[in-house]
């Protein structure tokens, strides 16, 4: 009877790597920059998180409305986004209008950040905590959103926003809203 | 013509593979020696036709022929010449072909250093080679192929290798950490040899071992090369961000370490058996993962060259018959039986045991870390990110814990070491570590830091501990110097590798707690003070690549009015495109590093400009290269090529069994 046990012990190993392969399957299907967000056409979460230039003033859904604009994952942990920067500058001199959300960041890194680098973005909500990361679905930094006027999300990029992809696939949503 | 050449080498190569991964092992049960001996050069024409693909693709970068797909992809006529030929790993089907290359040499190097080993396990050894070849190899042919032509229309002039590689960096990250990653698939054909010849044997273990330290130490080399190339390339300061891809080399490194201390158990004291074949297949596993998941697009990452649902289920499917195959036969086999010799709760033995856990452990954390967003989307949890900050916590104070026991472990003696004894010996060491750890914070930096304090106090433990066991060693000599040369070069190794983890550990603490960053706004010819150095600005001029021109700053850098040098960063544009590629320039010493980047134009010819001091940062890689040098000094000792002569009929003859072979002078097998 010890035996039958011992030798069942030595498959636990195997039924852990099955577990994972079972969970690689599915990642296969799951192509997480196609993957469109559940909120698609549903309204910007509602949240009041501090402005990153004015810490003593808060920031809700309600303030972003009026124009349409896209709503920008960062982090100065994001390497990817450290690629991304200057194209989002290049956007915002075309009068493209960007809020950005700083993602479970250190806000004095942010800062120096944004000093350094330019700043592209109106406004930047600090979501230290991840928050509204959350309630948005986020999946890693960086990533996109085209919100209408009336703050309705239309539209996820997951990944850096290139010149390729902005042609493609951002501007075209952009542009009609 | 000559890629085609490759190309039919290739499919050579593989078919070579599928012979090797059958004959020799049915000889092997069947007692054929024609069978047996057919694996031998079995393996030498893999090496010969794999080697011949890749100078073939060596060639096609060379003479820019443009009409290959993957050179159009990653080459230029610009580009100099060595960075051509190093794009011949730029990218995803080049980087698989060196894989497989590696793969084929190592196969190789197995003929050439096992003239010892019994014919049976050498041809089942080379037979598991030839497995995970073939499914490279027809990974390779049938998802990736470097040699696709782009005929007719075939482009006047190629994309450019991607700027961030144009880099010294490039020439030898990826080849080292291929060497790492490939190399532990000896250990894992030795583990699934004996695996199936159902006799595990401390013989095993000493004939895996040096091939686990070997691919250890460059798999070490290789993590430390490529953090070194992405703080001065990335022009930031960072030298370990977490992604995804530095990840999937960590953890076989992390289960690499175990390994190896696990295998000394095994070999020395013929226990833990099951979980040194098990760490050998989870090592060689995890090098499967992080093709994977770099590979697979599953998980997104700056790294990943080329995503592809395609590749990612040809690699899922080869997944789950390497690993899940020998696991499968890991569960048939593994001997269950409680190994003969016991050990006392406090031994080497179970130090040794603490120190495997604790690396699986981490390297558990970093799997899970890597794989949570994954997890949780399958399970319907929600998109979550994991950062930085979730493995820092679980990191850090898992490391402590390592860095406590590696002070003891060595000290300790094999089956039972009585508490008094170790007291006596820890007691200096004890000391000197905690005085000098708390001074420490108080000389240097201008406020008192706890945390560098503990880490001081961790990092002079390991120093401390392991002078001890050097003096402790040699105090039966008739002077000190008599006794260091009496001690063996494998003893050496485990030294100089433990003190490279002290140094690595010192500079990546003191490294975070210290690092400073200033952005300052420099004028032409004027002088900025920033962190108790003066920065002389001369301006900024237009100078030309190769294949890009660049921005470069002059700042001389002095110190007390002492010039220490003129540093030259840039910003490059490359003609190919992309964003512009920031050059830093560095002034380095042994106890920090002024780095300065060049950041964006201000009016009238100035400049805003990041200056960062890095105290300590050359440490990291210093105690890197200690811990790899001290991994070749391992391998290097005489008692490898003693068995040679030693003719002992245990590991000549077939029948070979038991684990009687105690070798006594292993490192630190000596009380």
């Amino acid at each position: 009877m010890g035996n039958i046990l011992g030798r069942l012990k030595l498959f636990i190993p195997l039924a852990v790597f099955l577990v994972l392969a079972v969970f690689f399957y599915r990642g296969l299907s799951l192509d997480p920059t196609e993957m469109p967000s559940a909120l698609i056409d549903k309204p910007v979460p509602n949240f009041s998180l501090a402005n990153l230039e004015n810490p003593e003033s808060n920031i809700t859904q309600n303030d972003l409305k009026g124009k349409p604009y896209l709503l920008n994952v960062w982090a100065t942990w994001c390497v990817a986004c450290r690629q991304e920067h200057p194209y989002l500058v290049e956007l915002a001199e075309q009068g493209v209008n960007i809020y950005g959300m700083n993602y479970k960041d250190d806000t004095e890194e942010a800062k120096r950040w944004l000093a350094r680098l330019g700043n592209p973005y109106s406004m930047n909500i600090v979501d230290d905590e991840g928050r509204l990361g959350l309630d948005l679905g986020v999946f890693g930094a960086p990533e996109t959103y085209v919100v209408d006027s009336e703050g309705f999300i239309r539209y996820k990029h997951i990944g850096v926003v290139t010149k390729d992809i902005w042609q493609s696939k951002i501007a075209p949503i952009y542009s009609s809203l | 013509m000559i890629p085609e050449i490759g190309h039919f080498s290739l499919i050579l190569a593989l078919f070579l593979c599928i012979f090797l991964s059958i004959a020799p092992l049915v000889g092997s049960f069947t007692g054929q020696t024609l069978l047996m001996q057919s694996s031998r050069s079995l393996a030498t024409g893999f090496f010969v036709f794999c080697t011949i693909a890749f100078i073939c693709l060596a060639i096609a970068f060379g003479q820019d022929d443009f009409s290959v797909a993957y050179v159009s992809q990653n080459s230029n006529s610009l580009l100099p010449i060595y960075y051509k030929l190093c794009a011949v790993w730029g990218g995803h089907e080049g980087s698989l072909l060196l894989w497989a290359w590696m793969l084929s040499a190592w196969t190789f190097a197995i003929t050439l250093f096992s003239r010892n080993l019994p014919l049976e396990m050498l041809s089942r050894v080379l037979s598991v080679m030839g497995m995970i070849a073939v499914g490279f190899l027809l990974f390779t042919l049938l998802t990736s192929n470097p040699f696709d032509r782009l005929l007719p229309d075939q482009p006047a002039e190629g994309s450019d290798l991607n700027p961030l590689l144009q880099d010294p960096g490039f020439i030898f990250h990826p080849p080292m950490l291929y060497m790492g990653y490939v190399g532990f698939s000896v250990a894992f054909a030795f583990a699934i040899a004996a695996l199936i010849g159902g006799r595990l044997d401390s013989a095993w273990a000493r004939w895996s071992r040096p091939w686990t330290t070997v691919a250890w130490s460059f798999l070490t080399l290789g993590i430390a090369l490529g953090s070194w190339w992405a703080y001065y390339e990335l022009g930031w300061g960072g030298w370990w961000f977490w992604d995804p891809v530095e990840n999937a080399s960590l953890m076989p490194w992390l289960v690499g370490t175990a390994l190896i201390h696990s295998l000394a158990v095994t070999e020395k004291r013929g226990v833990f058996k099951s979980w040194t074949i098990l760490l050998a297949i989870f090592a060689f596993s995890l090098s499967l993962l992080g093709t994977f998941l770099v590979r697979s697009g599953v998980i997104t990452s700056v790294h990943a060259f080329a995503t592809d649902p395609a590749r990612g289920t040809f690699i899922l499917i080869f997944l789950l018959f390497a690993v899940g195959g020998s696991l499968l036969l890991y569960a048939f086999r593994a001997p269950q039986v409680k190994s003969i010799s016991r050990f006392d709760v406090l031994s080497r033995e179970t130090l040794l045991l603490g120190n495997n856990v604790l690396f699986v452990v981490m390297s558990a954390t970093v799997l899970l870390g890597t794989l949570y967003p994954l997890i949780a989307d399958a399970l319907g949890w929600g998109r979550v990110s994991v950062g930085p900050p979730y493995f820092n916590a679980l990191f850090v104070p898992l490391m402590a814990i390592v860095c406590v026991l590696l002070g003891i472990g060595p000290l300790a003696s094999w089956k039972k070491s009585p508490l008094k004894y170790i007291q006596n010996l820890l007691f200096k060491p004890l000391t000197i570590s905690v005085i000098l750890g708390l001074i420490f914070p108080a000389v240097y930096g201008d406020s008192y830091s706890i945390s560098a304090a503990i880490a001081a106090i961790l990092g002079i433990w390991i120093i401390a501990t392991t002078v001890a066991e050097v003096i402790h060693k040699t105090r039966n000599a008739s002077s000190f110097v008599a006794g260091l040369r009496r001690l063996t070069l494998s003893f050496y190794g485990m030294v100089f590798a433990h003190l490279g983890v002290a140094v690595t550990v010192l500079g990546v603490t003191l490294n975070t707690i210290y690092s400073e960053q200033k952005d300052v706004r420099m004028d032409p010819g004027a002088t900025v003070e920033a962190g108790g150095y003066e920065f002389l600005f001369y301006g900024v001029e237009q100078v030309p690549g190769p294949n890009y021109t660049a921005q470069r700053g002059k700042i001389e850098v002095s110190s007390d009015g002492k010039v220490l040098e003129i540093l030259m960063p840039e910003k490059r544009n490359y003609f190919s495109g992309g964003p512009s590629m920031t050059e830093a320039s560095i002034n380095s010493n042994l106890f920090r590093d002024i780095y300065i980047a060049l950041g964006e134009p201000l009016t009238g010819g100035s400049w805003a400009m990041r200056v960062y001091f890095k105290p300590f940062v050359a440490w990291i890689w210093l105690g890197s290269v200690f811990m790899a040098l001290g991994g070749f000094m391992a391998i290097a000792d005489k008692r490898y090529r003693a068995h040679v002569k030693r003719k002992n009929p245990a590991v000549e003859t077939v029948q070979s069994s038991s684990a009687d072979q105690v070798d006594t002078d292993l490192a630190g097998a000596k009380v």
